[in-house]
């Protein structure tokens, strides 16, 4: 096993292999990078997808009384939009990464249960699977439409037998129950490596700050997903033996799954932010040649959202009409949570600040995440107040709000997560030109889509409305952002054919070509399968920095 | 393994606040006070299981193979015992008091709750009688302690659950 495990780190070797044996290789690996490498391709193609969801979505609304889709195809678009970006493009690509670095960061040759590993990903691949085999399965016997339309957080009685006859909701429930599964497990397996996987010295105050982040992200995974696999099994319990959790007729409570859902809803922001934080502290610090600005408070920081962010989920239920001590509480901790995420911002201002920046393709983006966070967060604050709430909830600004968080924070530092660790992966590095044409396509066409998108929520636009009347004053409003998503798209299929040529034609990278200070670029580019032939001792949270000056080491001031 | 408790927990949590929620709520009879009575004896035996695991592990970790699968043997008699008081109980409440999952919403959140805790036993037992095949074959050794002591915290923890859906369905349900 181990000589031909050596044996597959010389990529001349690997081309000469049968076709066959390659893919039956990246089928039964238990390997951590291989692992990390089918969640990051397999959520791609989820994400293309998801964003040809959302484009028909965008071509629909560009001008009023549009007929480009239907408004039962209309419903399906956006339910598979927001199921699929969340549950199957943003986790898979975040647990990918994960998967991919802890080890590397961490001293480790793989996580602390390969197996475990692979059956999390085959889960969350089938999910994904199951969820888009309602398109073929979705009718039964009842002609009732395929494919799930009952929107992503699918609140009871949409859901109940009455409405959503067919099994297009037993597919979202069921795929989102399996992928769920393999959520769970890959948390577990996240914590086990990062607990008790680390080499000699890296104390938990000197593990990089992605390990830490991911920690929290893996806590609030397993706090966060149970509750929705809980629910999903009520639902079922309704769905198919006669339940009545959710059906008001028999006294159940719609306003129960609300509570449910979102217990599981509002965490799961912080699932796929935390992650993007920690893109960001492990790239802006390297490119602005300085060491992360007060690393125990960004720790303590993440914690402190991790915890509020656990009681802060009835802020989306506002409008449902809870009593005047809830709608406090959680008008409340809604705020408090911007008080960590402001520390954070400050740190990485203070990271920058005075340093050697280099404005390679990953600062870019994650320059561009700093400034698209903090005005994400600040409507975020802004629907936090529970009366602007009552104005705005369920419209457009809303839409605007989220995606700021989710495009303009979690996808921006993703790819520059992509451009940073690309080299790593590959063994080659990716074109710069190409990378900064992506850049500038992408913010364009994020600002064009998603700072107008607020306009027309003020002017009160809901959310999942088919079409609009014209002379509302949403028309010019609309057609803008529509455009903006063509800018988007043209900036994606620049990124994944920057991808596809660096990967043949790229120059080749060497282990370290950013002259970072992590431990994952101490070893080759792509680090062979055992990923360290003797595991690395360290003595501060600098480790190559270390090696590179020994006249001046950080352990002398940690 | 404390993970996956962490998760197991989040999960009875929800089925739990939902049959706290629900309770008095069901528009139609039968109500928890007619139906349901506290089934002691197999809880205690049921808690009791826990006491001989611990035992049984105790053994293993001195090295004593035999005196460890006769307590372990016990563990699983226990829990089967248990399993057959809630069969016997679901029986009753079916074929005598109709009560179902469809009645009303007690017995939603009635065979839910219960039902999804008897699931978790049933794992336990399926586990422990694993075990059991493997130390009656000689596979079991003291070295095996740290592994099998992972499956008794699960044991443990099936255990506690018990105490929490004993008070809530019998207790503060009724």
């Amino acid at each position: 096993m181990s000589t031909e495990s050596i044996a597959w780190s010389t990529p001349q070797v690997a081309a000469q292999r049968p076709v066959v044996e390659r893919l039956h290789d990246w089928v039964t690996t238990v390997d951590h990078k291989r692992l990390g490498i089918l969640y990051i391709l397999y959520a791609l193609v989820f994400l293309v997808i998801g964003g040809v969801e959302a484009t028909v979505l965008r071509i629909q609304l560009i001008r009023p009384h549009n007929d480009f889709v239907s408004p039962q195809v209309f419903n399906r678009m956006f339910t598979m939009h927001g199921t699929t970006m969340i549950f199957f493009a943003v986790m898979p690509i975040l647990f990918g990464f994960a998967n991919y670095l802890i080890p590397l960061m961490i001293g480790a040759r793989d996580m602390a249960f390969p197996r475990l590993n692979a059956f999390s990903f085959w889960l969350t691949a089938f999910g994904g699977l199951l969820l888009y085999f309602s398109f073929v399965g979705g009718d039964g016997l009842y002609g009732a439409g395929n494919a799930p339309d009952v929107g992503w957080f699918a609140y009871a009685p949409l859901t109940s037998k009455t409405f959503s006859v067919g099994h297009s909701t037993d597919f979202w429930t069921l795929s989102l129950l399996v992928s769920g599964f393999g959520s769970i497990g890959t948390a577990i397996n996240i914590i086990t490596t990062v607990l008790c996987m680390r080499c000699p010295g890296m104390t938990l105050g000197r593990m990089p700050l992605l390990a830490w982040l991911n920690l929290t992200m893996a806590g609030l995974v397993v706090l966060a997903i149970s509750p929705l696999t809980a629910a999903q099994l009520m639902l079922l319990v309704d769905r198919y033996l006669g339940g009545h959790f959710f059906d008001t007729q028999a006294g159940g409570s719609a306003v129960m799954w609300m509570h449910f859902f979102w217990v599981f809803g509002h965490p799961e922001v912080y699932v796929l932010v935390i992650p993007a934080f920690a893109f960001a502290s492990e790239i802006i610090p390297v490119f602005s040649r300085k060491a992360i600005f007060g690393y125990p408070v960004m720790v303590a920081a993440t914690i402190c959202i991790a915890f509020i962010g656990m009681s802060v989920w009835a802020h989306h239920m506002f409008t449902v009409g809870m009593s005047a001590a809830g709608n406090t509480f959680f008008v409340l901790s809604t705020m408090a949570i911007a008080v960590p995420t402001g520390i954070k911002i400050f740190n990485w201002l203070a990271t920058i600040w005075g340093g050697q920046i280099d404005f390679k393709t990953p600062m870019l983006f994650c320059v561009a995440f700093l400034f698209q966070f903090l005005i994400a967060g600040l409507t975020g604050i802004m629907l936090g107040a529970a009366p602007f709430n009552w104005q705005l909830g369920n419209s457009y600004f809303v839409i605007a709000h989220f995606h700021y968080v989710i495009v303009g924070a979690i996808l921006f530092t993703l790819f520059g997560a992509f451009y940073y660790w690309f080299p790593k992966m590959s063994g080659r590095m990716y074109n710069e030109a190409l990378g900064k044409l992506h850049f500038w396509l992408f913010v364009i066409g994020f600002h064009l889509t998603f700072d107008f998108m607020h306009i027309p929520g003020i002017l009160g636009m809901p959310r999942r409305i088919y079409t609009y009347e014209p002379g509302r004053g949403w028309d010019t409003w609309n057609l803008i952002i529509t455009i903006g998503v063509f800018f988007q798209a043209a900036g994606l299929l620049v990124f994944i054919g920057n991808l596809l040529w660096s990967y043949r034609r790229g120059k080749v990278a060497g282990s370290d070509p950013w002259d970072a200070w992590t431990l994952e670029w101490s070893t080759t580019s792509p680090p062979p399968t055992y990923n360290f032939a003797t595991i690395p001792a360290i003595k501060s949270r600098r480790p190559l920095w270390d090696l590179k000056h020994p006249e001046d080491p950080d352990w002398q001031y940690e | 393994m404390y993970s996956l408790i962490v998760a197991e927990a989040a999960i009875f949590t929800i089925f739990v606040v939902a049959y706290i929620f629900y309770i008095g709520k069901s528009a139609t009879g039968p109500q928890p006070q007619d139906v349901l009575s506290a089934p002691i004896f197999f809880t205690i035996c049921l808690l009791s299981s826990s006491l001989t695991i611990h035992v049984a592990l105790r053994f293993l970790k001195n090295g004593k193979v035999n005196s460890f699968a006769l307590w372990w043997l016990l563990t699983i008699v226990l829990g089967a015992l248990f399993l057959a008081g809630t069969a016997r109980e679901w029986r009753r409440l079916i074929y005598q008091e109709g009560l179902t999952i469809q009645t009303n919403l007690f017995g939603t959140t009635y065979y839910s709750l219960v039902g999804l805790h008897a699931f978790h036993v049933t794992v336990g037992l399926l586990a422990l009688a694993t075990v059991a095949l493997f130390t009656l074959l000689r596979h079991v050794r003291q070295e095996h302690a740290e592994r099998v002591e992972v499956l008794s915290m699960y044991w443990h923890f099936v255990d506690a659950v018990w105490v929490v859906v004993f008070v809530v369905v019998y207790i503060v349900g009724r």
